[in-house]
């Protein structure tokens, strides 16, 4: 009896807890004989009513699951051979790696009449010559987001990132690729560079700026900006979206020495089992009132034309949201570094190991 | 009779054997390979103990001294509440015991970020000093701030397993203490305390362990400015995608805690009821 | 003496409260950021209650926390029991390799378990996820009996068989008494931990099966919506309120009973058995 009386505490609430769950979902997987489509994509990358909506024009059930970050996206379909999903959506470099290591199949773009809306800014890119294996979803740049309040006058250049007036008020990324990538930038060199004096001259460039870092953040620096914790973040022009829909004082810039343009496109893996509706969802996500949902929807920029085109002015030209042709100009895509990704990681784990 | 209790092991053996010998066999297995070839080597572990270029042995070192400093505070603090909590009536002791672990039933990347809240420039702490008119405080990104998210995430683990064993202390020994002469605090430090050892051996462990590879709170708490092998070991899986030293950099923390373990599972046995003082 | 106790016990859940309150407070903010106060407002709790995803993450996370917490309950009660009686050699090796999972880096146990499933051909999905958190659970759950096992007279039970119980009632009556503190401990322990773990969960569950945590830090790139502070404080407030109501309710039970056995025995037994 007195074993019955204890356990009562934690399962009685967790009983209930899980009671009021039950009537509000339905159990993952459903009918076998239905065509499903697995689908892996960033989390709340996505507007909700999509994939429902997508479902009932085609009649395919999509199973859709989420990852944090595009090494986990990997990892995980590397370790577990691939067979769980069809649809990725990956980065550029990311993208490229794939492609190296065969783990994407060639999508047949006579099946995605849609393809035609991308606009031709986001074609042909390095990571991906031929578009062969992927179609754009959403892209940006990398910026530097400042508080007006805090900075004298206007920012323009990374050096920013190195005056002392700005003395731990400074929020770097915790990516080497972005860091280097920026420091790389400011001395005039490519972000993909694999020469490794120039790499070494940008890690000394670092280990000076350590000093003045306050810290080398991740995603939260969106909610540490809107705060005001510091002046200057190295951040995406998403973000940048995020943090200055929530504070006006925060303003976005792409550094005159150019920066990072990254893309997220749609790709479809070797081992899906359903290659046919992948591409018939991929031709879906760029039609254009889907593409409109989505685009309102995560508030990043898209690659579709007639979404750009539909764009309010103030959107046309806020460097965050539709860098000019000038601006890109200046713009590298990552690229996969194979052999060099060790070196960088050396370095980075130099320079938060020391 | 003891042989026959034996036997209810047998399920866990087994369940240990697939779900933990064998991917750690898998992890050894991969900290011998070095992603060129499939020879093994000895490697990965050159790297980490190489005496020209140190920097590994210098985080390990770090992460050892943070989560050593962690612990003893979850020790100081965790303790005395241990001990408050088992001279409670039973029944809110239950009611109590539970009300320290439910703050993880919070999502852990919501709680930390609620810290952050609190330390922040621009957070509470701060916020209230300056309407008293005193001078902010830099709380964030130091060294402080990651023993503290440790504590905060690890103390439950320390004063659950020192409270159970603080219960199972046979009260007739404490009263024969007394009757002997003994004072409260000798009572304590001679009886008391010695025989709660083995719950102050698994506070130890469940609160060392997960704080030596803990990663995130060294990275949103500490700013990530100073790694630690948690941080490390993330990395070459995730980003390096160099599985062999992570794995390499998993196992030599792996034998490194054992030992020590061992060591402290040993001096326990010598000073079995011959008391610590 | 009394008031330094209460006192202590003051700061110490001060310490563990403070951000719970501050998650509270948030989720009745009307911005969409932690970093800025938009005013009060009960706009999340209402579009919570249309977020099919979120709900579905959270039946699946609190059925995964039961089951696992279950099982390894049971498994490692049985464990620790029959560790408790090798031989020592043979004890502390199998509590060695108990340690391990609680040390091994989230990432490496996950990875390797994922590896593990691939290669006996476990399907990933609903039972992977389950089997890795019962593996990650075992070991608390050991580490919570074992201390109440070492202090525990060794002796009852063999007498409990000398004066004619089974060793089934035997396990019920007289060791299961003893060490159901640590049990208690340890499935409650069991319990949180499952419903916290992400990365173990993110690498072991297969399509389509989310987790309230991997839907939480799969969030964190375009921010984490405040709808989740809002689910988090009304689970919070719902256990403690039933936490608080079954123990009343416990306490009335055994006042009643005590009545009971008032009437029914002799105030000698009575006192006997409270002792």
């Amino acid at each position: 009896m007195k074993l019955f009386r204890c356990f009562r505490y934690g399962l009685l609430a967790l009983c209930l807890l899980l009671l009021a769950s039950c009537g509000s979902a339905s159990a993952p997987g459903g009918d076998p004989a239905s065509v499903t489509l697995k689908v892996f994509n960033w989390g709340d990358y996505i507007d909700p009513d999509v994939t429902d909506l997508f479902t009932q024009e085609t009649g395919i059930e999509v199973i859709y699951t989420m990852f944090e970050a595009n090494e986990d996206m990997y990892t995980s379909i590397k370790a577990s051979g691939g067979v769980s999903h069809d649809v990725v959506i990956p980065s550029d470099y990311m993208i490229r790696k794939m492609i190296n290591e065969d783990m994407l199949r060639k999508i047949n773009l006579e099946n995605i009449p849609n393809y035609d809306l991308i606009d031709d800014r986001f074609k042909d890119l390095d990571f991906d010559p031929q578009n062969e294996y992927s179609v754009p979803y959403m892209w940006g740049t990398v910026g530097i987001a400042y508080n007006t309040t805090m900075v004298d006058g206007p920012i323009d250049s990374w050096t920013a990132l190195w005056d002392e007036r700005y003395r731990k008020n400074i929020f770097m990324m915790d990516s080497v690729r972005d860091s280097l990538g920026v420091t790389l930038k400011m001395l005039g060199y490519s972000m993909n560079t694999k020469n490794e004096a120039e790499l070494q001259e940008a890690y000394e460039k670092l280990v000076a700026q350590k000093p003045l870092v306050l810290a080398y953040t991740g995603d939260e620096v969106k909610d540490k900006m809107i705060a005001g914790e510091a002046a200057l973040a190295v951040v995406y022009a998403g973000d940048a979206i995020t943090i200055s829909d929530e504070n006006p004082d925060i303003a976005y810039v792409i550094p005159r020495e150019g920066s990072n343009m990254w893309v997220d496109s749609m790709c479809i893996l070797k081992t899906a089992q359903n290659p046919e509706a992948a591409e018939a969802f991929i031709n879906f996500m760029c039609s254009t009132p889907i593409a409109q949902r989505n685009w309102e929807y995560i508030n990043y920029s898209s690659p579709q034309t007639e979404v750009i085109a539909q764009m309010p002015e103030e959107f046309q030209n806020n460097p965050a949201r539709n860098p000019s042709a000038e601006e890109l100009a200046r713009c590298e895509v990552f690229e996969d570094l194979s052999q060099t990704t060790q070196y960088y990681e050396d370095l980075w784990t130099r320079l938060i190991g020391a | 009779m003891s042989r026959r209790l034996r036997l209810t092991a047998v399920p866990y053996a087994l369940y240990a054997l697939i779900f933990i010998v064998a991917p750690l066999l898998l992890i050894l297995y991969y900290s011998l390979t070095t992603g060129q070839g499939t020879a093994l080597s000895l490697d990965n572990f050159r790297r980490f103990f190489d005496p020209s270029d140190t920097v590994y042995l210098r985080v390990l070192w770090r992460s050892l001294w943070i989560a050593g400093v962690s612990t003893v505070v979850c020790f100081v603090l965790g303790y005395p509440m241990a001990y408050i909590l088992s001279r409670m009536k039973e029944r809110t002791r239950h009611v109590v015991s539970f009300l320290f672990i439910l703050p993880m039933w919070m999502n852990f990347l919501l709680r930390t970020y609620a810290w952050m809240t609190l330390l922040e420039r621009t957070g509470v702490i701060n916020t209230v000093l300056k309407s008293l008119g005193l001078p902010p405080l830099e709380l964030m990104y130091t060294a402080g701030a990651v023993v503290l998210g440790n504590v905060y995430n690890f103390l439950p683990f320390m004063i659950l397993p020192i409270y159970t064993s603080l219960t199972k202390i046979d009260q007739n020994l404490i009263e024969a203490s007394e009757d002997l002469g003994a004072g409260r605090a000798i009572t304590f430090f001679r009886v008391v305390f010695p025989l709660s050892f083995p719950g102050i051996m698994s506070g130890f462990t469940m609160t060392f362990m997960p704080a030596v590879t803990t990663f995130i709170i060294s990275k949103l708490l500490g700013g990530g400015q100073n790694a630690l092998i948690g941080d490390l070991i993330e990395k070459q899986f995730k980003v390096a995608g160099d599985w062999g030293f992570g794995s390499a950099m998993s196992v030599i923390l792996m034998v490194l805690i054992l030992l020590s373990m061992n060591a402290l599972s040993r001096y326990e046995k010598e000073n079995a009821g011959g008391g610590l003082m | 003496m009394k008031v330094l106790k209460g006192a202590y016990s003051g700061l110490i859940f001060l310490f563990l409260y403070a951000p719970i309150v501050v998650l509270i407070a948030f989720s009745f903010n009307g911005a969409k950021s932690r970093g800025a106060w938009g005013g009060f407002s009960f706009r999340w709790y209402e579009s919570l209650a249309q977020n099919a995803d979120i709900l579905h993450a959270l039946r699946n996370t609190l059925i995964v926390a039961l089951l696992s917490a279950v099982v390894a309950t049971i498994i490692g009660t049985a464990a620790a029991l029959g560790m408790h009686h090798m031989r020592r050699g043979l004890a502390n090796f199998m509590l060695n390799v108990t340690y391990l999972p609680v040390l091994n880096p989230d990432i490496v146990t996950g990875i390797s378990l994922l590896i593990l499933y691939v290669f006996i051909g476990i399907n990933l999905g609903f039972s992977s996820l389950l089997l890795a958190h019962i593996t990650f659970n075992i070991p608390y759950v050991i580490l919570s009996v074992s201390p109440r096992l070492k202090g525990m007279n060794r002796h009852i039970f063999e007498a409990a068989l000398d004066l004619g119980a089974g060793p089934v009632r035997a396990f019920f009556k007289v060791i299961v008494p003893e060490i159901l503190p640590g049990i208690v401990n340890g499935f409650l322990l069991a319990v949180t931990l499952s419903i916290d773990d992400f990365v173990i969960s993110f690498f072991t569950a297969g399509p389509g099966v989310s987790t309230l945590s991997i839907t939480v830090y799969s969030m964190a790139r375009k921010g984490i919506k405040p709808e989740i502070n809002a689910l988090s404080s009304i689970m919070f407030v719902v256990v403690l309120l039933l936490l608080l109501t079954v123990n009343i309710r416990a306490g009335r039970d055994i006042r009643r009973r005590a009545q009971t056995h008032v009437r029914s025995h002799s105030p000698r037994a009575l006192s006997s058995r409270e002792h």
